[in-house]
């Protein structure tokens, strides 16, 4: 039965404990003698600190203390950036915890107030007095990219955080020689994650012994202590940063944050712990965003429609800081994917990454490979109306064809493995695609707009190459590990470095563990999030967690077998060599009736009877697995929408799609994976956009303004696969986390841009609320 | 974020309710706390005093009293959503009480919060007017019935004076030839109309003898679509007739429009005749 465990949708462990409320969260945990912090956020975008008044917030009941700048000076390092792009001139404005001088977005940290409960701790907000002159800003990328617009940071010209190139083949070329050429503009609208939990932190400095613990929602506990002994000066071997039960990230808990540090500061200072959570506003405003991309977008191709250049041109907005991870979002991970799935032999980018009085932009689901995939898939979409065709024809005459092991592009990158052409036939089939474009003709008839969108995708995940990381200024390694430890009783405990936070890998990776040893995957419990028991890892993130953790206990895995047979063969008094496996027994090649199981086998490790000669007692495995490559998952997915032309409401009625990240461990957890994705990408079509006014103020502050996706606004989603194996990974395993949300928001635009065609309404912003689409369709009919 | 410092006080009977509102300045009343409670989270209210209201029995519950259906102040939208007694006698009650936020708000929001709070995206008051409710409030005065119509005066302004309760609802009941309906085009976030019509009409051998037709969302407090009303006035409800009585919604909206960055009041106006086209031709269609 074991040996089936890989690829069988057995329930997640998880759920239990997360739908009957027993799992405890940061916020759950109360520690003798905790206080409270609470943040004051500047109510500018931008502007001067003049002074700070305390003394009457001092003075508050339960207030125990009040911190400014002035008061921890020197106490706290500048926030760092660990993304440091090379070669893009890349400018790092210093980022203090607590804004001393100059407040920089709506949302920045001008002080801190410690309480003896939460409602003081806010209470005592209202009692600080900060003087402020308010200072010009602004948030759109391109306006503050350009000559006259206000200055974020004094020593940053232009607001220039970088720029950053991709180049491959001669696109001059390409477009000099090109039957056809389409531009278009596209805005990727600043995003807000929303994780159902909001962030949060509790600090327990222990002054006798120097030592801190520091619960905190995260997807990269080691991450968080390396960055928090640079920001504190707490050596790493005294910190130690649990993530209990982390509520969803979707990217914006992989960043370490001032909030996180202060509350360290406090507990230090005051010798108590202190809890800091965010309200649901606080997260709105102050946890990092996703997107901000305004593109430019040229595609060069032959009248055929066969595609000969892309060139673009990209100001990414990020925010008023670069937040931990940010430089490499839209350059490395976004910019070196604008191959998509097809053959494209000319490619160049310029990507302006550019300072805002917004909320620091850091990785959102995707994370710059949806922004890249829209790009293509959008002009590809453009390109077939141009000349005539089918879309879904002129993808296929540009997919890169089936390849195994190893496709180059023009951005650099090799592909894995990949059959784009097989995706999308299933595609085809399963949609009954020939059908719904009868459909489509039928309605258009009694004046009806019905579209169909695809979004065909490759992206790069399973981050990776740790010589690459180096490489592209990742200031880390990309490894992961996992230590597989048998109990004298045959139970088993796995530790890992990543950190899952609702992604299931408590089931998934015992499921690895019960395929390879033959253990039920009950009797395997997985240990994650607690950087005192757990092996270093990088963390939970760009969906590596399976494609290099799931490597690195597979590898654990076969090591433990290699060494049980070693025992095997000596208990069975025969020679290695002639030993066999299956299933968690280890026999004699012949001879299955007389085995050892696995059980027998961790017995006699643990208490050392009976060893062969040189063979260490105990048995437990440890791998540290450092990928020799990225993995490629892709697919194509179908949207069908309707539109009221007069109303410009959009319903998606049909979502249908085909993912390929290899064999699955869990068909029942990808499928939700792929669900939460799509739905996501949806999203960001459809109904959300964090917006700006033109004082900085964000408008969409709570979330009955910012519009998250709802179960009764969608349709079933239809999800199938293909099986393609990465040829370098140990399981053949991909990754599946974001793959939803790269394919599904452009799905979605092509579809309503293809229920409109008739009406001639060739782009509108997202989100696609009805005025929106009502406009363009007006606009369209005056023209 | 939190509200400010409050006391709270939770009354057992109506009597009681009295008692608190005469001896605690500044309170407020809380049912099911689902308009309140984000106000004075966002401390845009500071009441000293919650005065909770949530178990007095004689404000609960819906019921049909000789020619009128009774709906007490603290019965639920789920409640109401579900309830046989409105399905049958005020159909688009029901219809509106079941597209209000979601299930959570459903099930602890109350109608006379809800209509008490006025807000004008909400879809209360515009059903309330379709139906020339009464809305039965008592007070340190004594008992009083507000026609529906003149209870709703503007942006969260009403009829209610200073320390008077709002106790029930009542609706005359759906009579023979009458069909009613509730359209909404609701904000993907909040739930609020951005536009809501609720539309009461009456017919005879085929003619439409009454028609009640009224918008929510679209200004301070609900409007009777007058234009489209008269248009119908007995003629046919056949498709065209609908479609040209529901050309008139414009016409009698005024300047006083609310418009937000999810839907301009520009916006609200030119489509707004569309929603009511529906709400009629489904009403018309229940006549059938």
């Amino acid at each position: 039965m074991s040996g089936r465990m890989f690829g069988s949708a057995i329930r997640r462990r998880e759920d239990p404990r997360l739908i009957t409320g027993a799992a405890q969260y940061t916020d759950d945990i109360v520690l003798p003698g905790m206080l409270y912090a609470a943040m004051l956020r500047s109510p500018y975008a931008h502007a001067r600190i003049n002074s700070i008044d305390k003394s009457e917030a001092e003075q508050a009941s339960g207030v125990v203390a009040v911190y400014t700048a002035a008061d921890i000076e020197g106490e706290l390092n500048p926030m760092p950036c660990a993304w440091l792009l090379p070669n893009a001139g890349l400018t790092v404005a210093d980022y203090p915890c607590l804004a001393k001088d100059i407040v920089r977005y709506v949302g920045d940290i001008v002080a801190v107030v410690v309480a003896e409960t939460r409602y003081q701790a806010y209470d005592a907000l209202d009692l600080i007095t900060v003087d402020y002159d308010p200072l010009p800003s602004v948030t759109d990328p391109q306006e503050a990219a350009k000559e006259g617009a206000p200055k974020l940071h004094e020593n940053i010209e232009g607001n220039q955080a970088f720029h950053w190139t991709v180049s491959g083949g001669d696109v001059d070329a390409a477009f000099a020689n090109a039957d056809v050429v389409i531009r278009d503009r596209i805005v990727q609208q600043r995003l807000i994650p929303t994780a159902m939990e909001t962030r949060a932190a509790l600090a327990h400095y222990i002054q006798a012994s120097g030592e801190l613990t520091l619960w905190n929602t995260t997807q990269n506990p080691h991450i968080v202590r390396f960055l928090s002994s640079v920001v504190t000066g707490i050596p790493e071997d005294k910190t130690r940063i649990i993530a209990p039960e982390v509520g969803g990230g979707f990217g914006s808990k992989i960043a370490v944050y001032p909030a996180d540090f202060l509350t360290i500061v406090c507990s230090k200072r005051l010798g108590r712990p202190v809890k800091w959570t965010e309200t649901r506003s606080e997260n709105y405003q102050a946890t990092t965003h996703g997107r901000n991309h305004v593109q430019d977008v040229e595609l060069a191709a032959t009248k055929e429609g066969k595609i000969t250049g892309l060139r673009a041109k990209v100001w990414s907005g990020m925010g008023a800081y670069l937040s931990t991870a940010a430089p490499g979002i839209p350059t490395i991970l976004h910019g070196l994917m604008l191959s998509g799935v097809y053959d494209i032999p000319a490619i160049h980018e310029d990507v302006y990454g550019v300072y805002t009085n917004g909320t620091p932009v850091e990785a959102y689901r995707g994370a710059g490979r949806p922004e890249a995939t829209f790009m293509v898939e959008r002009l590809v979409d453009v390109l077939a109306k141009k000349i005539g065709k089918d879309p879904a024809d002129v993808r296929r005459l540009n997919f890169i064809p089936p390849f195994d092991n190893g496709h180059d592009v023009a951005t650099g990158l090799t592909y894995d493995s990949g059959n784009y052409v097989g995706a999308l036939d299933k595609l085809m089939e399963k949609s009954g695609y020939a059908d719904l474009r009868k459909e489509q003709q039928e309605a258009r008839k009694s004046g009806r707009y019905i579209g169909l969108g695809l979004g065909t995708y490759v992206e790069i995940c399973g981050l990776g190459p740790s010589q690459v990381a180096g490489a592209i200024g990742f200031q880390g390694g990309l490894w992961e590990s996992a230590i597989i430890r048998f109990h004298p009783s045959g139970k088993v405990h796995v530790f890992i470095g990543a950190s899952p936070h609702g992604q299931g890998e408590e089931t998934t990776f015992a499921q690895i563990v019960s395929s390879e040893l033959g253990v039920s995957p009950d009797d395997v419990k997985v240990v994650h999030g607690d950087t005192d028991n757990t092996p270093m890892g990088w963390g939970t993130y760009g969906s590596r967690t399976t494609a290099v953790g799931g490597a690195a206990l597979a590898v654990s895995a076969r090591k433990i077998r290699d060494k049980a047979k070693v025992i095997a063969a000596h208990l069975l008094e025969a020679a290695v060599e002639d030993m066999d496996y299956e299933d968690g027994r280890f026999f004699v090649k012949g001879s299955p009736d007389n085995a050892k199981t696995i059980q027998d086998i961790a017995l006699m490790a643990n208490v050392a009877w009976n060893m062969p000669e040189g063979v260490e007692a105990g048995l437990e495995a440890s791998t540290f697995y450092d990928p020799p490559n990225f993995v490629y998952p892709f697919g194509a997915h179908l949207a069908v929408v309707e539109v009221d032309a007069a109303t410009g409401e959009v319903e998606l009625k049909r979502y249908v799609c085909v993912d390929d990240c290899g064999p699955q461990i869990n068909p029942m957890i990808v499928e939700g994976q792929v669900h939460g994705g799509v739905v996501q990408g949806v999203g960001q079509a459809l109904w959300e956009e964090a917006v700006y006014d033109e004082d900085g103020q964000l408008v969409t502050g709570t979330m009955l303004d910012y519009a998250i996706p709802r179960a009764d606004r969608l349709p079933n989603i239809e999800v199938h696969s293909t099986v393609t194996r990465s040829p370098h990974h140990p399981l053949g395993v991909k990754g599946i986390g974001e793959a939803g949300t790269i394919a599904s928001t452009v799905a979605v635009y092509n579809a309503v841009m293809d229920a409109l065609a008739p009406l001639g309404v060739e782009n509108i912003p997202m989100p696609f609320t009805p005025e929106r689409v009502w406009r363009a369709i007006e606009q369209a009919k005056e023209a | 974020m939190f509200p400010a410092e409050f006391d709270y006080v939770r009354a057992g009977s109506e009597a009681e309710i009295a008692e608190l509102l005469a001896t605690h300045a500044d309170a407020k009343i809380l049912a099911g706390g689902h308009s309140l409670i984000p106000i004075l989270k966002l401390r845009l209210a500071m009441p000293a005093t919650l005065i909770d209201i949530g178990r007095v029995p004689s404000l609960k519950g819906i019921s049909v009293n000789g020619d009128v259906l009774r709906i007490g102040a603290l019965t639920t939208h789920a409640e109401i959503a579900t309830s046989a007694e409105v399905r049958k006698h005020a159909p688009a009650l029901a219809e509106a009480a079941g597209v209000i936020g979601d299930p959570a708000v459903r099930n602890r929001g109350t109608i006379g919060g809800n209509v008490a709070h006025a807000d004008p995206a909400s879809d209360l008051p515009s059903v309330l007017t379709a139906f020339a409710a009464s809305i039965h409030v008592t007070g340190p005065s004594g008992a009083r019935i507000i026609a529906a119509e003149e209870f709703f005066e503007g942006l969260m302004a009403t009829a209610l004076r200073e320390n008077e309760l709002l106790t029930a609802v009542e609706l005359p009941l759906q009579s023979k030839g009458q069909a009613s309906a509730y359209e909404k085009l609701a904000h993907p976030a909040s739930r609020y109309a951005v536009i809501g019509v609720a539309a009461v009409l009456t017919a005879e051998e085929g003619k439409c003898t009454s028609a009640r037709v009224v918008l929510g969302g679209l200004t301070p407090a609900p409007t009777r679509a007058a234009g489209v009303e008269t248009a119908l006035q007995g003629g046919p409800l056949t498709p065209e007739a609908i479609a040209n009585a529901a050309a008139q919604t414009a016409a009698g909206l005024g300047d006083d429009l609310l418009g937000d960055l999810y839907a301009s009041a520009e916006y609200r106006k030119a489509v707004a005749h569309v929603y009511v086209r529906r709400a009629l031709e489904t009403a018309a269609g229940r006549l059938a």
